[in-house]
């Protein structure tokens, strides 16, 4: 499976990552060259195995569904690029 | 030197009254300011802020109720939120970013008594190997080739500024993660030992997400006792981290007298790869012969899908990784390039914010990830990944623990293993299954090779049996009697 320079655009849209045309090219062959090396997992059987999404050995231990941190905006928005009140600020979305 | 004391040996100092707790942060803070220019070990010294922990330190002291690490100087790899102290993951995008909360792992440190130096370089948001993709410049490893002192080599990565630090004796002990081989691996090409634990041991909370499933913090020191006393603090349940383990935190230090005497060693067969150097080879086979001379019985064993580890890993961390740094949006917090609307601010953000490697990762991870290929990639490099388990989990039926090279070469040139991404990846080769399955693991110095720099065994064990990996670890530490030092390091002359 070899990725196209249309294919590169998509991923990198999808990604909200800006790339120039320029990017596109030097990407599109570093991706082909490490999605290439990947492939070497067709060679393993894997019929019949389950798939194992994390390493925990401990059961995971349940809490009470309740609201248990929060209300304080000013902190949170300490580190925000641009705020108004108790809110983040954006570009205009809606005319 | 106070600088370079052992963390038991600085705790007996510092409760024999033979030296104080800021006498030991100025020594620390003073070597930092001689050597840091030159190494970029630290991002961030947090010069007041330690002497203010310091002194506190000395009155608990003197109050007699200090903590196990009062006063203990400590690096802290800048992927660990501090409140109040700026935490970067050596990325540009999260340059503006102070933390108003400290990440669990620290906060342990902290109730325990630590000082902390400063936060510590690394590969941006610890993707790499070398320590080269920090947004914040390269570290320099403070070991020389005998041969070629001038040239500088890689510290190794992700956790390169901690490793590097701890090996200067810039710090007594740091915190590192490990997501791939990222503690170990610059533990063995620093010459130092570093210890990723089981997976669920220490509270990822407050650790900026490169992994989750990946994720594993953990100490780095210059003896493994240094390392057990630092993960003890550091360990214990979370309630913030839905996957913290819920399970009672020994005394690893009194672990590492145990001996190997009884214990089942197993060598795995596949861990020899193709360009190994032979001095490597030799100092596993020299290993063997420490641990059966002490008392254990070596096994050959074999994890037959070891060599698709890497592979496994490099598409189930960008995909994760693709999932955790969409938070960085420019909106919230971190760096922000303004645009003509949202999305076009959300991806110049991100264009400016991440480094080459980053974005390589999260568009890896994207695509994986992506409607008609996830099945493709990402489920089957999860049933690889429990096929790594499976072998992992046969073998510990029959021994206790495993014994390994830590990484495949010896730390290598700044301006070498640049031009293939692939081939940075390959240093993880021993060390990545270990994160695929969150069983515990060790990096102990154990010989130099004819370049006179450093190598490390491994030593892998049971999940949360890290008690029999600090004990064959302190083995392998006793007889190797590793007491090389680095070239560059606090008090030498230059």
């Amino acid at each position: 499976m070899s990725l196209d320079p249309a294919t590169v655009r998509r991923i990198a849209s999808l990604a909200r990552i800006r790339v120039t045309d320029d990017e596109v090219e030097v990407l599109r062959g570093e991706l082909n060259g490490i999605l290439g090396w990947i492939e070497q997992l067709n060679e393993v059987n894997v019929d019949g195995i389950a798939p194992l999404a994390g390493a925990t050995h401990a059961a995971a231990r349940l809490r009470d569904d309740v609201v248990n941190d929060g209300g304080y905006p000013q902190k949170i928005l300490s580190n925000a690029p641009d705020g108004t009140g108790e809110y983040f600020a954006v570009p205009k979305v809606v005319e | 030197m106070l600088t370079g004391l052992t963390i038991a040996e600085a705790a007996a100092g510092l409760r024999a009254k033979k030296f104080t707790a800021e006498e030991l942060c100025l020594a620390h803070l003073n070597a930092i300011e001689a050597l840091n220019p030159r190494l970029n070990a630290y991002l961030t010294v947090s010069h007041s802020q330690a002497l203010d922990q310091a002194k506190a330190a000395d009155a608990a002291l003197a109050r007699g109720d200090a903590g196990p690490l009062a006063g203990i100087p400590l690096a802290i790899k800048d992927l660990f939120c501090t409140q109040g102290i700026r935490t970067t993951a050596a990325s540009k995008i999260l340059g503006p970013f102070v933390p108003p909360y400290e990440s669990t792992v620290t906060a342990n440190l902290l109730r325990d008594g630590a000082v902390f130096l400063g936060k510590t370089n690394l590969d941006e948001f610890a993707m790499g190997s070398s320590n080269m993709t920090s947004a914040y410049g390269p570290v320099e490893n403070p070991w020389k080739r005998r041969q070629n002192p001038d040239a500088v080599l890689v510290p190794g990565g992700s956790s390169g500024g901690s490793a590097a630090a701890v090996s200067a004796q810039l710090a007594m002990g740091g915190t590192g993660t490990d997501t791939g081989g990222s503690i170990r691996q610059p533990a063995s090409f620093c010459g130092i030992v570093g210890m990723k634990p089981t997976y669920g041991r220490c509270s990822r909370w407050g650790v900026v997400a490169f992994a989750s499933s990946l994720d594993h913090p953990g100490p780095f020191a210059r003896t493994v006792q240094d390392t057990a006393i630092l993960l003890r603090s550091m360990s214990g349940y979370d309630a913030k981290d839905s996957t913290s383990a819920d399970v009672p935190v020994p005394d690893f230090a009194a672990a590492c007298g145990r001996g190997v005497r009884g214990l089942r060693i197993g060598i795995p067969r596949e861990y020899r790869v193709d360009g190994m150097p032979a001095e490597i080879e030799r100092l596993w086979q020299q290993g063997i012969v420490w641990l059966k001379d002490a008392g254990a019985e070596i096994v050959d064993v074999s994890l037959p899908h070891t060599r698709y580890g890497l592979a496994a890993y490099y598409v189930i961390a960008p995909a994760e990784a693709s999932s955790n740094l969409a938070r960085y949006d420019g909106v919230r917090f971190g760096l922000r390039t303004n645009g003509d609307d949202l999305r076009d601010l959300y991806e110049r953000t991100r264009a400016d914010g991440f480094g080459t490697e980053v974005k390589r990762r999260i568009l890896i991870g994207t695509y994986v990830l992506s409607a008609g290929y996830y099945d493709a990639y990402y489920l089957r490099a999860q049933k690889v990944r429990a096929l790594i388990l499976r072998d992992f989990t046969d073998a510990f039926q029959n021994v206790d623990a495993l014994l390994t090279p830590t990484a495949p070469s010896a730390a290598f040139g700044i301006d070498e293993k640049t031009d293939d991404p692939v081939t940075m990846y390959l240093n993880d080769v021993f060390t990545v299954n270990g994160n695929l399955a969150g069983i515990p693991g060790i990096s102990v110095p154990a010989g130099l090779d004819t370049d006179g720099l450093p190598l490390g065994l491994q030593v892998l064990g049971k999940p949360f049996d890290e008690e029999t990996v600090f004990a064959v670890g302190a083995e392998i530490e006793r007889a190797a009697g590793f007491t090389a030092l680095p070239t560059l390091r606090a008090g030498a002359t230059q």
